[in-house]
């Protein structure tokens, strides 16, 4: 489920590194949590950006959830097709509807503080639990 | 009491059943030390006639049986029984806001129909459930724009209504938007070269009226330009909605704040109004303020919700477009259903009867000597005239015949001392115009003669 | 239960209507206008041809009859509360009387324009006055503005007001406000907007402010908490003097949110809990109608140190009694609104106040008792997460019904099958699937009894068979409507058909 070359963070963005591009998305997870996603609002391409600092909203009918950026860098890409089709977050959160790709500034550091899928997966567990308790 | 389905002994059943020995147990969370010992000190309680008595009563002491000329923002014109009787059917009265849409269905195609009117006349894409009124909803297209263009000053034309320019200011103040006030040229319209001058590259929007509060029709175009040219928005107020059956519609404007009184609404001592906000589509989501939008069930059929809340209150908290929730909807209903029986020949009739009005008044009034025309702009139902006398002591003369005269401009424009705005509509009768006429002459005449033999006595009312 | 057993109501045929725009014919039209008396002028030919329009494209031309039919059509479709109950937690759904509707009609009241001279408006002064002071001996408080249009503009003038004051005593505003996490979503929104931080403050497990918490929270640079009381939970907050002190001894205020005065109402004073600054919903405690989502009015009461700060203008009386309104109030916050108040709102409400004069305190332990009474009949088929005495509202959760699959919002779409409208769903935010619900005085004990059943037969429902509540409402025109794809793809208005 939850690809092994992503990092994540604690807020259920997912961070995939090729050279000093780190692609960002929400993962399954969160996408299930807050349903029919309706609309996403992203960055500008060169926006700065903060390693946990919000960059963006992700909204479904009744909620709002920000989007806190894995890395520190300068935003290079949105995902365009998202303005049109914001359902695609709840059909490919880990592929086609990635949120944006940041030139990270800081890659090594800002990834090393982030978990691996398997301490996601664990992560998660628990929060479900702590959510049925 | 009559308002109140219970007998006591229904009460006691009812404290029974919780368990209670009497109502006191009921507010034992509230230390007894602030429980109130004494009854309320209110007036009442009242019968049905005596509450009726009670208000004929206040309204005996009002302006019955004067003909009046005042409008600046609030405006006198023909309403229908039909619309007033129809939205006090208990379903449209007694319901809260369309939540659940299953069962408001009535209430949501209104507002949508509401939406659509609206967007038709202030040639706009898009607009909202409503606002308050005419000027917080100036107020809060003001902060839309800070919000659209990250910039934090506004350029706001001085024949903007001057109430509607103390509201902004005070929701300016702290959202860091600072004004820049620009002048008005002797047209009476607004200041192209000063508006010029005064938007920067910091201006998230400038604001203009049209008409404006003189009654001249703005330059909405050339704003418009201006505006634009430095990256700004352009937003326009409208005070008087029926202007729009003829009058251009701002179409260039991005956002239009207006107060709808003037379609289905009473006078009613200044509110309760209904505020319009209307903007391009792109802008719709910084947009304040509920938004009706038209979906499907699951069998296909047609139907009607609340939609993009995430903009509101009730979701984003302190980060939504405004703290707006209770807006104006019943206003807004007296103006759908106006505007649905005046159709689209009445609109242009009604506005165009306003303009005949305001062309008959001018060419009564300003051939009377004394009296002046100081701006040259067309108007629509309102115009400026200077009086070689103050404004409020011509008007004492005019309330002794049961007129109640021009609204003075001094107070708000100190230059424009001795200038009155005189407003007529299409509720007011040629004979009320010749009344006018005929009575202001009188007074200037003797005035003219008394002035050097027996100077007034001051201490008269603000 | 079978919707065929159902007591309290029944489907009947109501009559379709399209958009008006769909019925509209060219030529036809609803209003004749006066003959014009004056030369009739074209707007081409008194404004110039670039200054006027076309007619407006796409605008309804429909007769009377057929507006009159559109529009009882709509309004069929819609629920009331001259239908039945509407429980609607923390929004007072309380009978409109209709001599508050006759009243604000008359000529004299409703003809008057807001800058006619002193001298022509003493009636509608008077009238403003005697509310003002009836809403005073209500509130225990000393000075009040009738100026908000509405609760959250109310908030927003009693924060500008808090503001002023303290800038003018200490040179400086502070810098943030405390509000509940219980608290209703305006506050928060206009606490942005005077530029003060939001910080939230936890309940405690009796769903009261922490106590502990705010004494830790309170410092120089709080400027007021925002309370409501009784608060979301329909909870009266018991050490409300104690927290008071609290702020008051840090110069900060205590502002209360009166959204749920219905609970207070001749019974206590918020003027003798320690509250400096409140406003109430006079569409809410004072019986004007919500009309599908206003007008209302948000009239703000000050303690007297406060006075001055409030809005322009204000209403004064003259040494001859004469009452005037007032401009000059160099430490005014300036003006919320242009033309002063709702006055129409105002109206009412003074004409309900009238009705009842101090018999208002039997509304308020009429509305507590059917809160109690509906919480005394539900607690057993529903789970009550909180068990502090409840005021004017209780709050349930869908604890058990979730277990089946059933949330608080199909309960509420069942309860429409029922006959009734919905409680509000998912507030406060604090109790998850919160099911909140507030009777108000304006129900018998039968309608309340027929509510009981319903909600009891309901959770049966769930219990039995969870399919049939996730499928409500069955009864009505439309089903639950696809939300999702309003949102995605927005259709703000009607277009023609291309």
């Amino acid at each position: 489920m939850y690809p092994t070359d992503f990092r994540y963070t604690k807020e259920h963005e997912w961070v995939k590194l090729d050279g000093d591009v780190a692609t960002v998305g929400i993962t399954d997870y969160a996408q299930h949590e807050l349903g029919d996603v309706v609309y996403v609002e992203l960055p500008a391409p060169g926006t700065k950006v903060e390693a946990g600092q919000a960059f963006g909203t992700v909204e479904s009918v009744k909620s709002v959830s920000e989007i806190f950026s894995p890395v520190s860098g300068e935003v290079v890409e949105v995902n365009a097709a998202l303005s049109d089709h914001p359902e695609s977050i709840n059909q490919d959160a880990h592929g086609a509807a990635w949120l944006a790709r940041i030139r990270a500034s800081n890659a090594k550091a800002d990834l090393a503080a982030l978990m691996d899928a398997a301490a996601y997966e664990a992560y998660i567990a628990e929060q479900q639990e702590e959510a049925s308790a | 009491m009559r308002y109140l389905p219970k007998s006591d002994a229904e009460r006691r059943a009812m404290l029974d059943a919780i368990g209670a020995s009497s109502i006191e147990d009921l507010f034992a969370a509230i230390p007894e030390r602030f429980r109130l010992k004494e009854a309320l000190a209110v007036p009442g309680p009242l019968a049905e006639s005596e509450i009726i008595g009670y208000f004929r009563d206040r309204a005996r002491e009002t302006s019955v049986g004067y003909s009046s000329f005042l409008g600046a923002g609030v405006y006198r014109h023909v309403r229908s029984v039909v619309a007033d009787a129809l939205l006090q059917r208990g379903e449209f009265l007694t319901a809260y806001t369309p939540y659940q849409a299953e069962i408001s269905q009535g209430t949501l195609q209104w507002i949508f129909e509401f939406q659509t009117m609206v967007s038709q006349l202030t040639g706009q894409e898009v607009a909202n459930a409503s606002m308050y009124d005419g000027s917080t909803a100036l107020a809060e297209a003001a902060l839309m724009a800070e919000r659209l263009t990250g910039r934090h000053r506004l350029a706001v034309t001085r024949s903007v209504h001057p109430e509607y320019r103390h509201v902004l200011e005070t929701y300016a103040q702290h959202a860091g938007l600072a004004i820049s006030t620009v002048g008005y040229a002797p047209s009476g319209r607004f200041d192209a070269d000063a508006l010029r001058a005064a938007v920067t590259p910091e201006t998230a929007a400038v604001v203009i009226q049209s008409p404006n509060f003189f009654g001249s029709i703005e330059q909405v175009a050339e704003a418009a330009e201006i505006a634009h040219a430095a990256g700004a928005l352009l937003i326009v107020a409208i005070a008087e909605a029926v202007s729009l059956g003829a009058v251009r519609a701002p179409s260039e404007a991005d956002i239009v704040a207006m107060e709808g009184q003037s379609y289905g609404l009473p006078p009613s001592y200044g509110g309760p109004f209904v505020g319009v906000l209307a903007t391009r589509e792109k802008f719709v989501r910084q947009m304040p303020g509920r938004l009706v939008g038209q979906t499907t069930d699951a069998a296909g059929r047609r139907g009607f919700c609340l939609t993009l809340a995430t903009r509101e209150q009730h979701i984003r908290r302190e980060k939504a477009t405004s703290n707006i929730c209770t807006n104006q909807a019943l206003c807004a209903l007296a103006m759908t259903m106006h505007l649905a029986l005046l159709g689209r020949e009445g609109v242009r009739e009604l506005a165009e009867q306003n303009i005949a009005k305001a062309t008959y008044a001018r060419s009564r009034l300003e051939v009377i000597p004394g009296v002046q025309r100081i701006f040259s702009a067309p108007v629509f139902n309102e115009f400026v005239i200077r009086l070689p006398r103050s404004v409020r002591v011509v008007n004492e003369g005019l309330l002794r015949d049961k007129i109640i005269g021009p609204f003075p401009l001094g107070p708000f424009y100190p230059e424009l001392t001795k200038c009155g705005l005189v407003c007529v509509t299409e509720t007011t009768t040629r004979e009320e115009i010749d009344r006018l006429a005929g009575s202001l002459e009188r007074i200037l005449a003797s005035e003219t003669n008394d002035a050097a033999a027996a100077p007034r006595t001051a201490g008269h009312r603000a | 239960m079978s919707d065929q057993q159902i007591r309290k109501a029944r489907s009947h045929v109501n009559q379709s209507e399209d958009l008006i725009f769909e019925r509209s014919a060219p030529g036809k039209r609803g209003m004749a206008l006066p003959r014009l008396d004056v030369p009739a002028v074209s707007a081409a030919e008194a404004l110039g041809a670039d200054l006027t329009r076309d007619d407006v494209s796409g605008f309804p031309e429909i007769s009377e009859i057929e507006a009159v039919r559109h529009f009882t059509r709509l309004s069929t479709w819609n629920y009331a509360i001259d239908y039945g109950m509407y429980p609607l937690g923390s929004c007072t759904m309380k009978y409109n009387p209709r001599v508050n509707e006759f009243v604000a009609r008359l000529e004299g009241i409703a003809t008057e324009h807001p800058y006619q001279p002193a001298e022509l408006a003493q009636g509608c002064l008077r009238i403003l006055r005697d509310l003002e002071r009836a809403l005073l001996a209500i509130t225990g408080m000393d000075a009040i503005t009738l100026e908000p249009a509405a609760g959250a503009q109310g908030e927003l003038t009693g924060l500008l007001v808090i503001h002023a004051h303290l800038r003018d005593r200490d040179g400086h505003p502070r810098k943030k406000v405390l509000i509940p996490d219980s608290a209703h979503g305006t506050n928060p929104a206009s606490v942005a907007l005077t530029g003060y931080a939001v910080e939230n403050i936890r309940s405690d497990a009796s769903g009261q402010v922490d106590f502990e918490e705010l004494r830790r929270l309170v410092n120089e640079d709080v400027a007021a908490l925002m309370l409501t009381n009784p608060n979301t939970l329909g909870v009266f907050e018991e050490r409300i003097a104690d927290v008071a002190q609290v702020l008051h001894e840090r110069g900060a205020l205590l502002y209360m949110d009166g959204a749920n005065m219905n609970a207070l109402a001749g019974v206590v004073r918020p003027g003798d809990l320690g509250v400096d600054v409140m406003h109430l919903n006079l569409h809410k405690t004072f019986s004007t109608p919500h009309g599908g989502g206003g007008p209302g009015a948000g009239p703000v009461a000050v303690k007297k140190i406060l006075e001055p700060f409030l809005p322009v203008p204000a209403i004064v009386e003259e040494a001859d009694g004469r009452l005037r309104l007032d401009t000059e109030r160099p430490k005014s916050v300036g003006r919320v609104k242009a033309f002063g108040g709702n006055f129409g709102v105002l109206v009412r409400a003074l004409a309900y106040i009238l009705a009842y004069g101090p018999g208002i305190r039997q509304a308020t332990e009429d509305a507590v008792l059917n809160a109690n009474y509906l919480r005394a009949k539900l607690q057993d088929a529903y789970d009550l997460p909180y068990s502090t005495p409840s005021m004017h509202e209780v709050v349930f959760s869908d604890a058990r019904q979730r277990k089946n699959g059933v949330n608080t919002i199909d309960i509420a779409k069942r309860l429409i099958d029922y006959g009734f409208h919905p409680y509000t769903t998912a507030f406060p935010l604090i109790v998850h699937g919160a099911m909140m619900i507030e009777p108000t005085e304006s129900e018998s004990r039968e309608e309340c009894d027929l509510f009981v059943d319903a909600m009891r037969s309901i959770a049966e429902e769930a219990a039995t068979d969870p399919n049939l509540v996730k499928s409500a409402p069955r009864s009505t025109r439309v089903g639950r409507l696809d939300e999702v794809a309003a949102a995605r793809k927005p259709i703000l208005r009607w277009k023609p058909s291309e």
